[in-house]
């Protein structure tokens, strides 16, 4: 539709000023409104739209290297000459020489000095009086300076959410990476925000993650493999094994599929020895412990399950928390479950049932670590419920050596590469342990408080100096550990294997004296029983036992119940009387 | 009386010189220098280089090692310095004007 405006001016009023006029509004066209069109259109609800007009910005992060600063003297040189004589120039300095020779104090003091000098010189001649008289007594090193650790770097969780760092793993050469899995343990407490991604840090730079490794679900526990530091495989919260090539991107590689998989979060997953170097294991607390080939992981080259009666029964397994395995031991590896009891299993065993070889039963809890000591393979350090305990293979009854109950959970615990007397321990309320066996045994030797969240994971490097602890906030903390409790001391070896040996002589000792009583006792009861033959049967099944428990516990609560109404029965009849007492005083006072 | 005095004076110099000798034919000397008390070095037996850095660097040490003693007691005074090192000793007999400095490796 065309808008058409029409005015007239007069030919002689052309060029004249223009006067303007005010003139109220006239409606010039109306256009209703067409509903069709809006067919055409997709309504957005309200939208928030930022604009802005100002200049581009990047934001750069910049660490530099450390500037390293020395300071030293400076030897000043040719001083002294007197004005007129000029040092390069060899006749003067010559001829200034020769002058000062002439003059008479310096003959007599040269002489006086020369006397003197010669003096010392036959001295010297005569007698070595600094000769070393001791040499050969050994240097009793003692570092007398307290153990102490210094916080290097800490790496921060950069999501908004903050999750737990619950695995970590050292780079295999030198260790200038650090591999962290993040994930978020709480049962069912998972933020729908919470970012699923895990991330390697390198140890110089804390400000940004070097790279990213984005699986499906969170990560729980990731390892490093040992023979090629390009590989990377880790075990997620809903069960699957992922494996990446850091070469190859964030992506993992390959996953395992969700069928094959294990049903409950993997706790733990460590590389193998093998020709091939692509074999690893994992754990998880649904009972089993599976093997894959990381080449082809859609499923599992071989399946444990963890049943103490050797049956294979998924019902009665026991859930896996932790793995341990020994490359100088390859066929043996162990597992800390759940219940508190870790199993010693054979990989080579013939039949499924012979695979698990021996229990040891010492944890009230879970067994949240477990490591063999890289000097003495036959001891393991174990850590769950409130103790940390050294453990002799032989010895299945109970621990050889343990810590005293501790005022918060133990979560993680490792040998220290280089000595063979220190472990490191980990707590819930943020405090990281050192214990030297050799040098304190009821207390550790240095306690650091690292973070005032409880932490979750310990992984020592390679070199022993330097150990990375994550806790709940997602804050992995790099401490470096003093010389002294890091450089391994004269004899400790030998000192550490007679403590060990003593302790396990000690424990066989009881554990005889244990076996003896008890055959002592049942022979007695055997004896007993022969004779009160007609009373009914003496051992009862554990349903049994658990109805009578259960009897026994509601008579308990209905008695307690019971006298508890007669109490406030007789405190209401008390007021009642009372009341009625009082009543009565005021109605006779008020008369 | 003039000449007496400079027949002294040249006879004293070859004192001077004769002690110089004796000193650097005792076993183990290696090397003497004479510095004043400016720092100049007068007389010596090693290469250039060497004597300059011997006479500032030791020049300042007596130095500070007379006031040392001189601060602790002023009737005191500095008569003789040995630095004893791992490859050979040094020893400074100081005076007034000038300071003689001889190293010495006592190879025993």
């Amino acid at each position: 539709m065309e808008i058409v405006h029409v005015y007239t001016k007069l030919r002689g009023e052309f060029g004249r000023q223009c006067l303007f006029s005010d003139r109220p509004a006239e409606l010039m066209v109306d256009i209703p409104a067409d509903p069709s069109l809006a067919l055409q259109f997709i309504q957005k609800t309200p939208r928030d739209q930022a604009l802005q007009a100002c200049r581009d910005m990047s934001e750069h992060q910049v660490n530099t290297e450390r500037f390293e600063s020395e300071s030293c003297g400076i030897n000043h040189v040719q001083g002294g000459w007197p004005k007129d004589v000029d040092p390069e120039e060899m006749e003067q300095t010559i001829r200034f020489r020769k002058k000062v020779e002439k003059d008479e104090s310096y003959v007599n003091s040269i002489l006086q000095l020369g006397s003197v000098m010669e003096h010392c010189i036959r001295q010297n001649n005569a007698v070595d009086i600094y000769q070393e008289y001791f040499e050969k007594e050994e240097e009793v090193e003692e570092s007398q300076e307290p153990p102490s650790a210094k916080t290097i770097n800490i790496f921060r969780d950069p999501n908004e959410v903050k999750r737990t760092v619950t695995g970590l793993s050292w780079h295999p050469d030198c260790g200038r990476k650090l591999a962290a899995a993040y994930s978020c343990l709480d049962f069912q407490k998972t933020n729908k925000d919470m970012s699923l991604d895990s991330y390697i840090w390198d140890v110089e730079n804390p400000n940004r993650p070097e790279m990213t490794l984005k699986p499906a679900s969170p990560l729980v526990c990731l390892d490093y493999n040992p023979k090629d530091s390009h590989t990377l495989v880790g075990g997620s919260y809903n069960g699957q094994i992922a494996y990446w090539d850091t070469r190859r991107g964030s992506q993992p590689v390959e996953l395992s599929s969700l069928e094959q998989s294990h049903r409950d979060p993997v706790y733990k997953i460590i590389w193998l020895q093998s020709k091939t170097g692509t074999d690893a294991f994992s754990a998880s607390t649904d009972g089993q412990v599976l093997w894959w080939d990381v080449r082809k992981l859609n499923e599992p080259t071989e399946r444990l399950v963890l049943d103490p009666g050797r049956e294979g029964n998924l019902d009665r397994a026991l859930g896996a928390i932790s793995l341990e395995f020994e490359p100088t031991m390859p066929t043996k590896f162990m597992v800390g479950t759940e219940q508190g009891v870790v199993v010693s299993c054979n990989r080579k065993a013939k039949t499924p049932s012979e695979k698990i070889v021996c229990t040891y039963d010492g944890h009230h809890g879970p067994v949240y670590a477990l490591q063999r000591n890289p000097f003495f393979p036959k001891n393991f350090l174990t850590v769950g419920d409130w103790t940390a305990r050294i453990w002799s293979e032989d010895i299945k009854e109970s621990s050889i050596m343990w810590t005293k109950y501790q005022m918060s959970y133990l979560m993680d615990a490792c040998w220290s590469p280089v000595r063979p007397s220190v472990f490191f321990t980990v707590k819930t309320d943020g405090v990281l342990d050192v214990w030297d066996v050799l040098f304190k045994q009821n207390e550790p030797t240095l306690r650091l408080k690292v973070c005032d969240k409880a932490l979750y994971s310990l992984r020592v490097q390679d070199n022993g100096r330097l150990v990375a602890c994550g806790s709940k906030q997602g804050e992995a903390t790099l401490l470096e550990i003093c010389s002294g409790l890091s450089t391994i001391q004269k004899n400790e070896k030998s000192l550490l294997a007679a403590m060990f040996e003593r302790e396990t002589k000690r424990e066989k000792i009881l554990e005889a004296r244990q076996r003896e009583i008890r055959l002592k006792e049942r022979s007695r009861s055997e004896q007993s029983r022969e004779e009160e033959a007609g009373r009914g049967d003496g051992e009862e099944s554990p349903d049994q036992l658990i109805a009578r428990a259960e009897k026994d516990f509601y008579s308990l609560v209905e008695t307690e119940l019971r006298r508890r109404e007669d109490e406030t029965q007789q405190e209401k009849g008390v007021c009642e009387e009372k009341e009625v007492k009082d009543e009565a005083e005021t109605s006779e006072t008020l008369q | 009386m003039f000449l007496c005095c400079s027949l002294r004076s040249f006879g004293c110099s070859a004192e001077v010189e004769e002690t110089l000798k004796r000193i650097q034919g005792q076993k183990g000397v290696q090397g003497i220098i004479i510095v004043n008390s400016e720092g100049i070095p007068i007389k010596t037996t090693l290469d250039n280089s060497s004597t300059v850095q011997y006479a500032g660097l030791i020049h300042q040490l007596v130095m500070k090692a007379r006031s040392t003693i001189r601060d602790m007691d002023p009737q005191n005074d500095l008569t003789f310095l040995r630095v004893r090192s791992k490859k050979n000793e040094i020893m400074i007999a100081p005076d007034k004007d000038y300071f003689l400095i001889v190293i010495q490796n006592p190879s025993d």
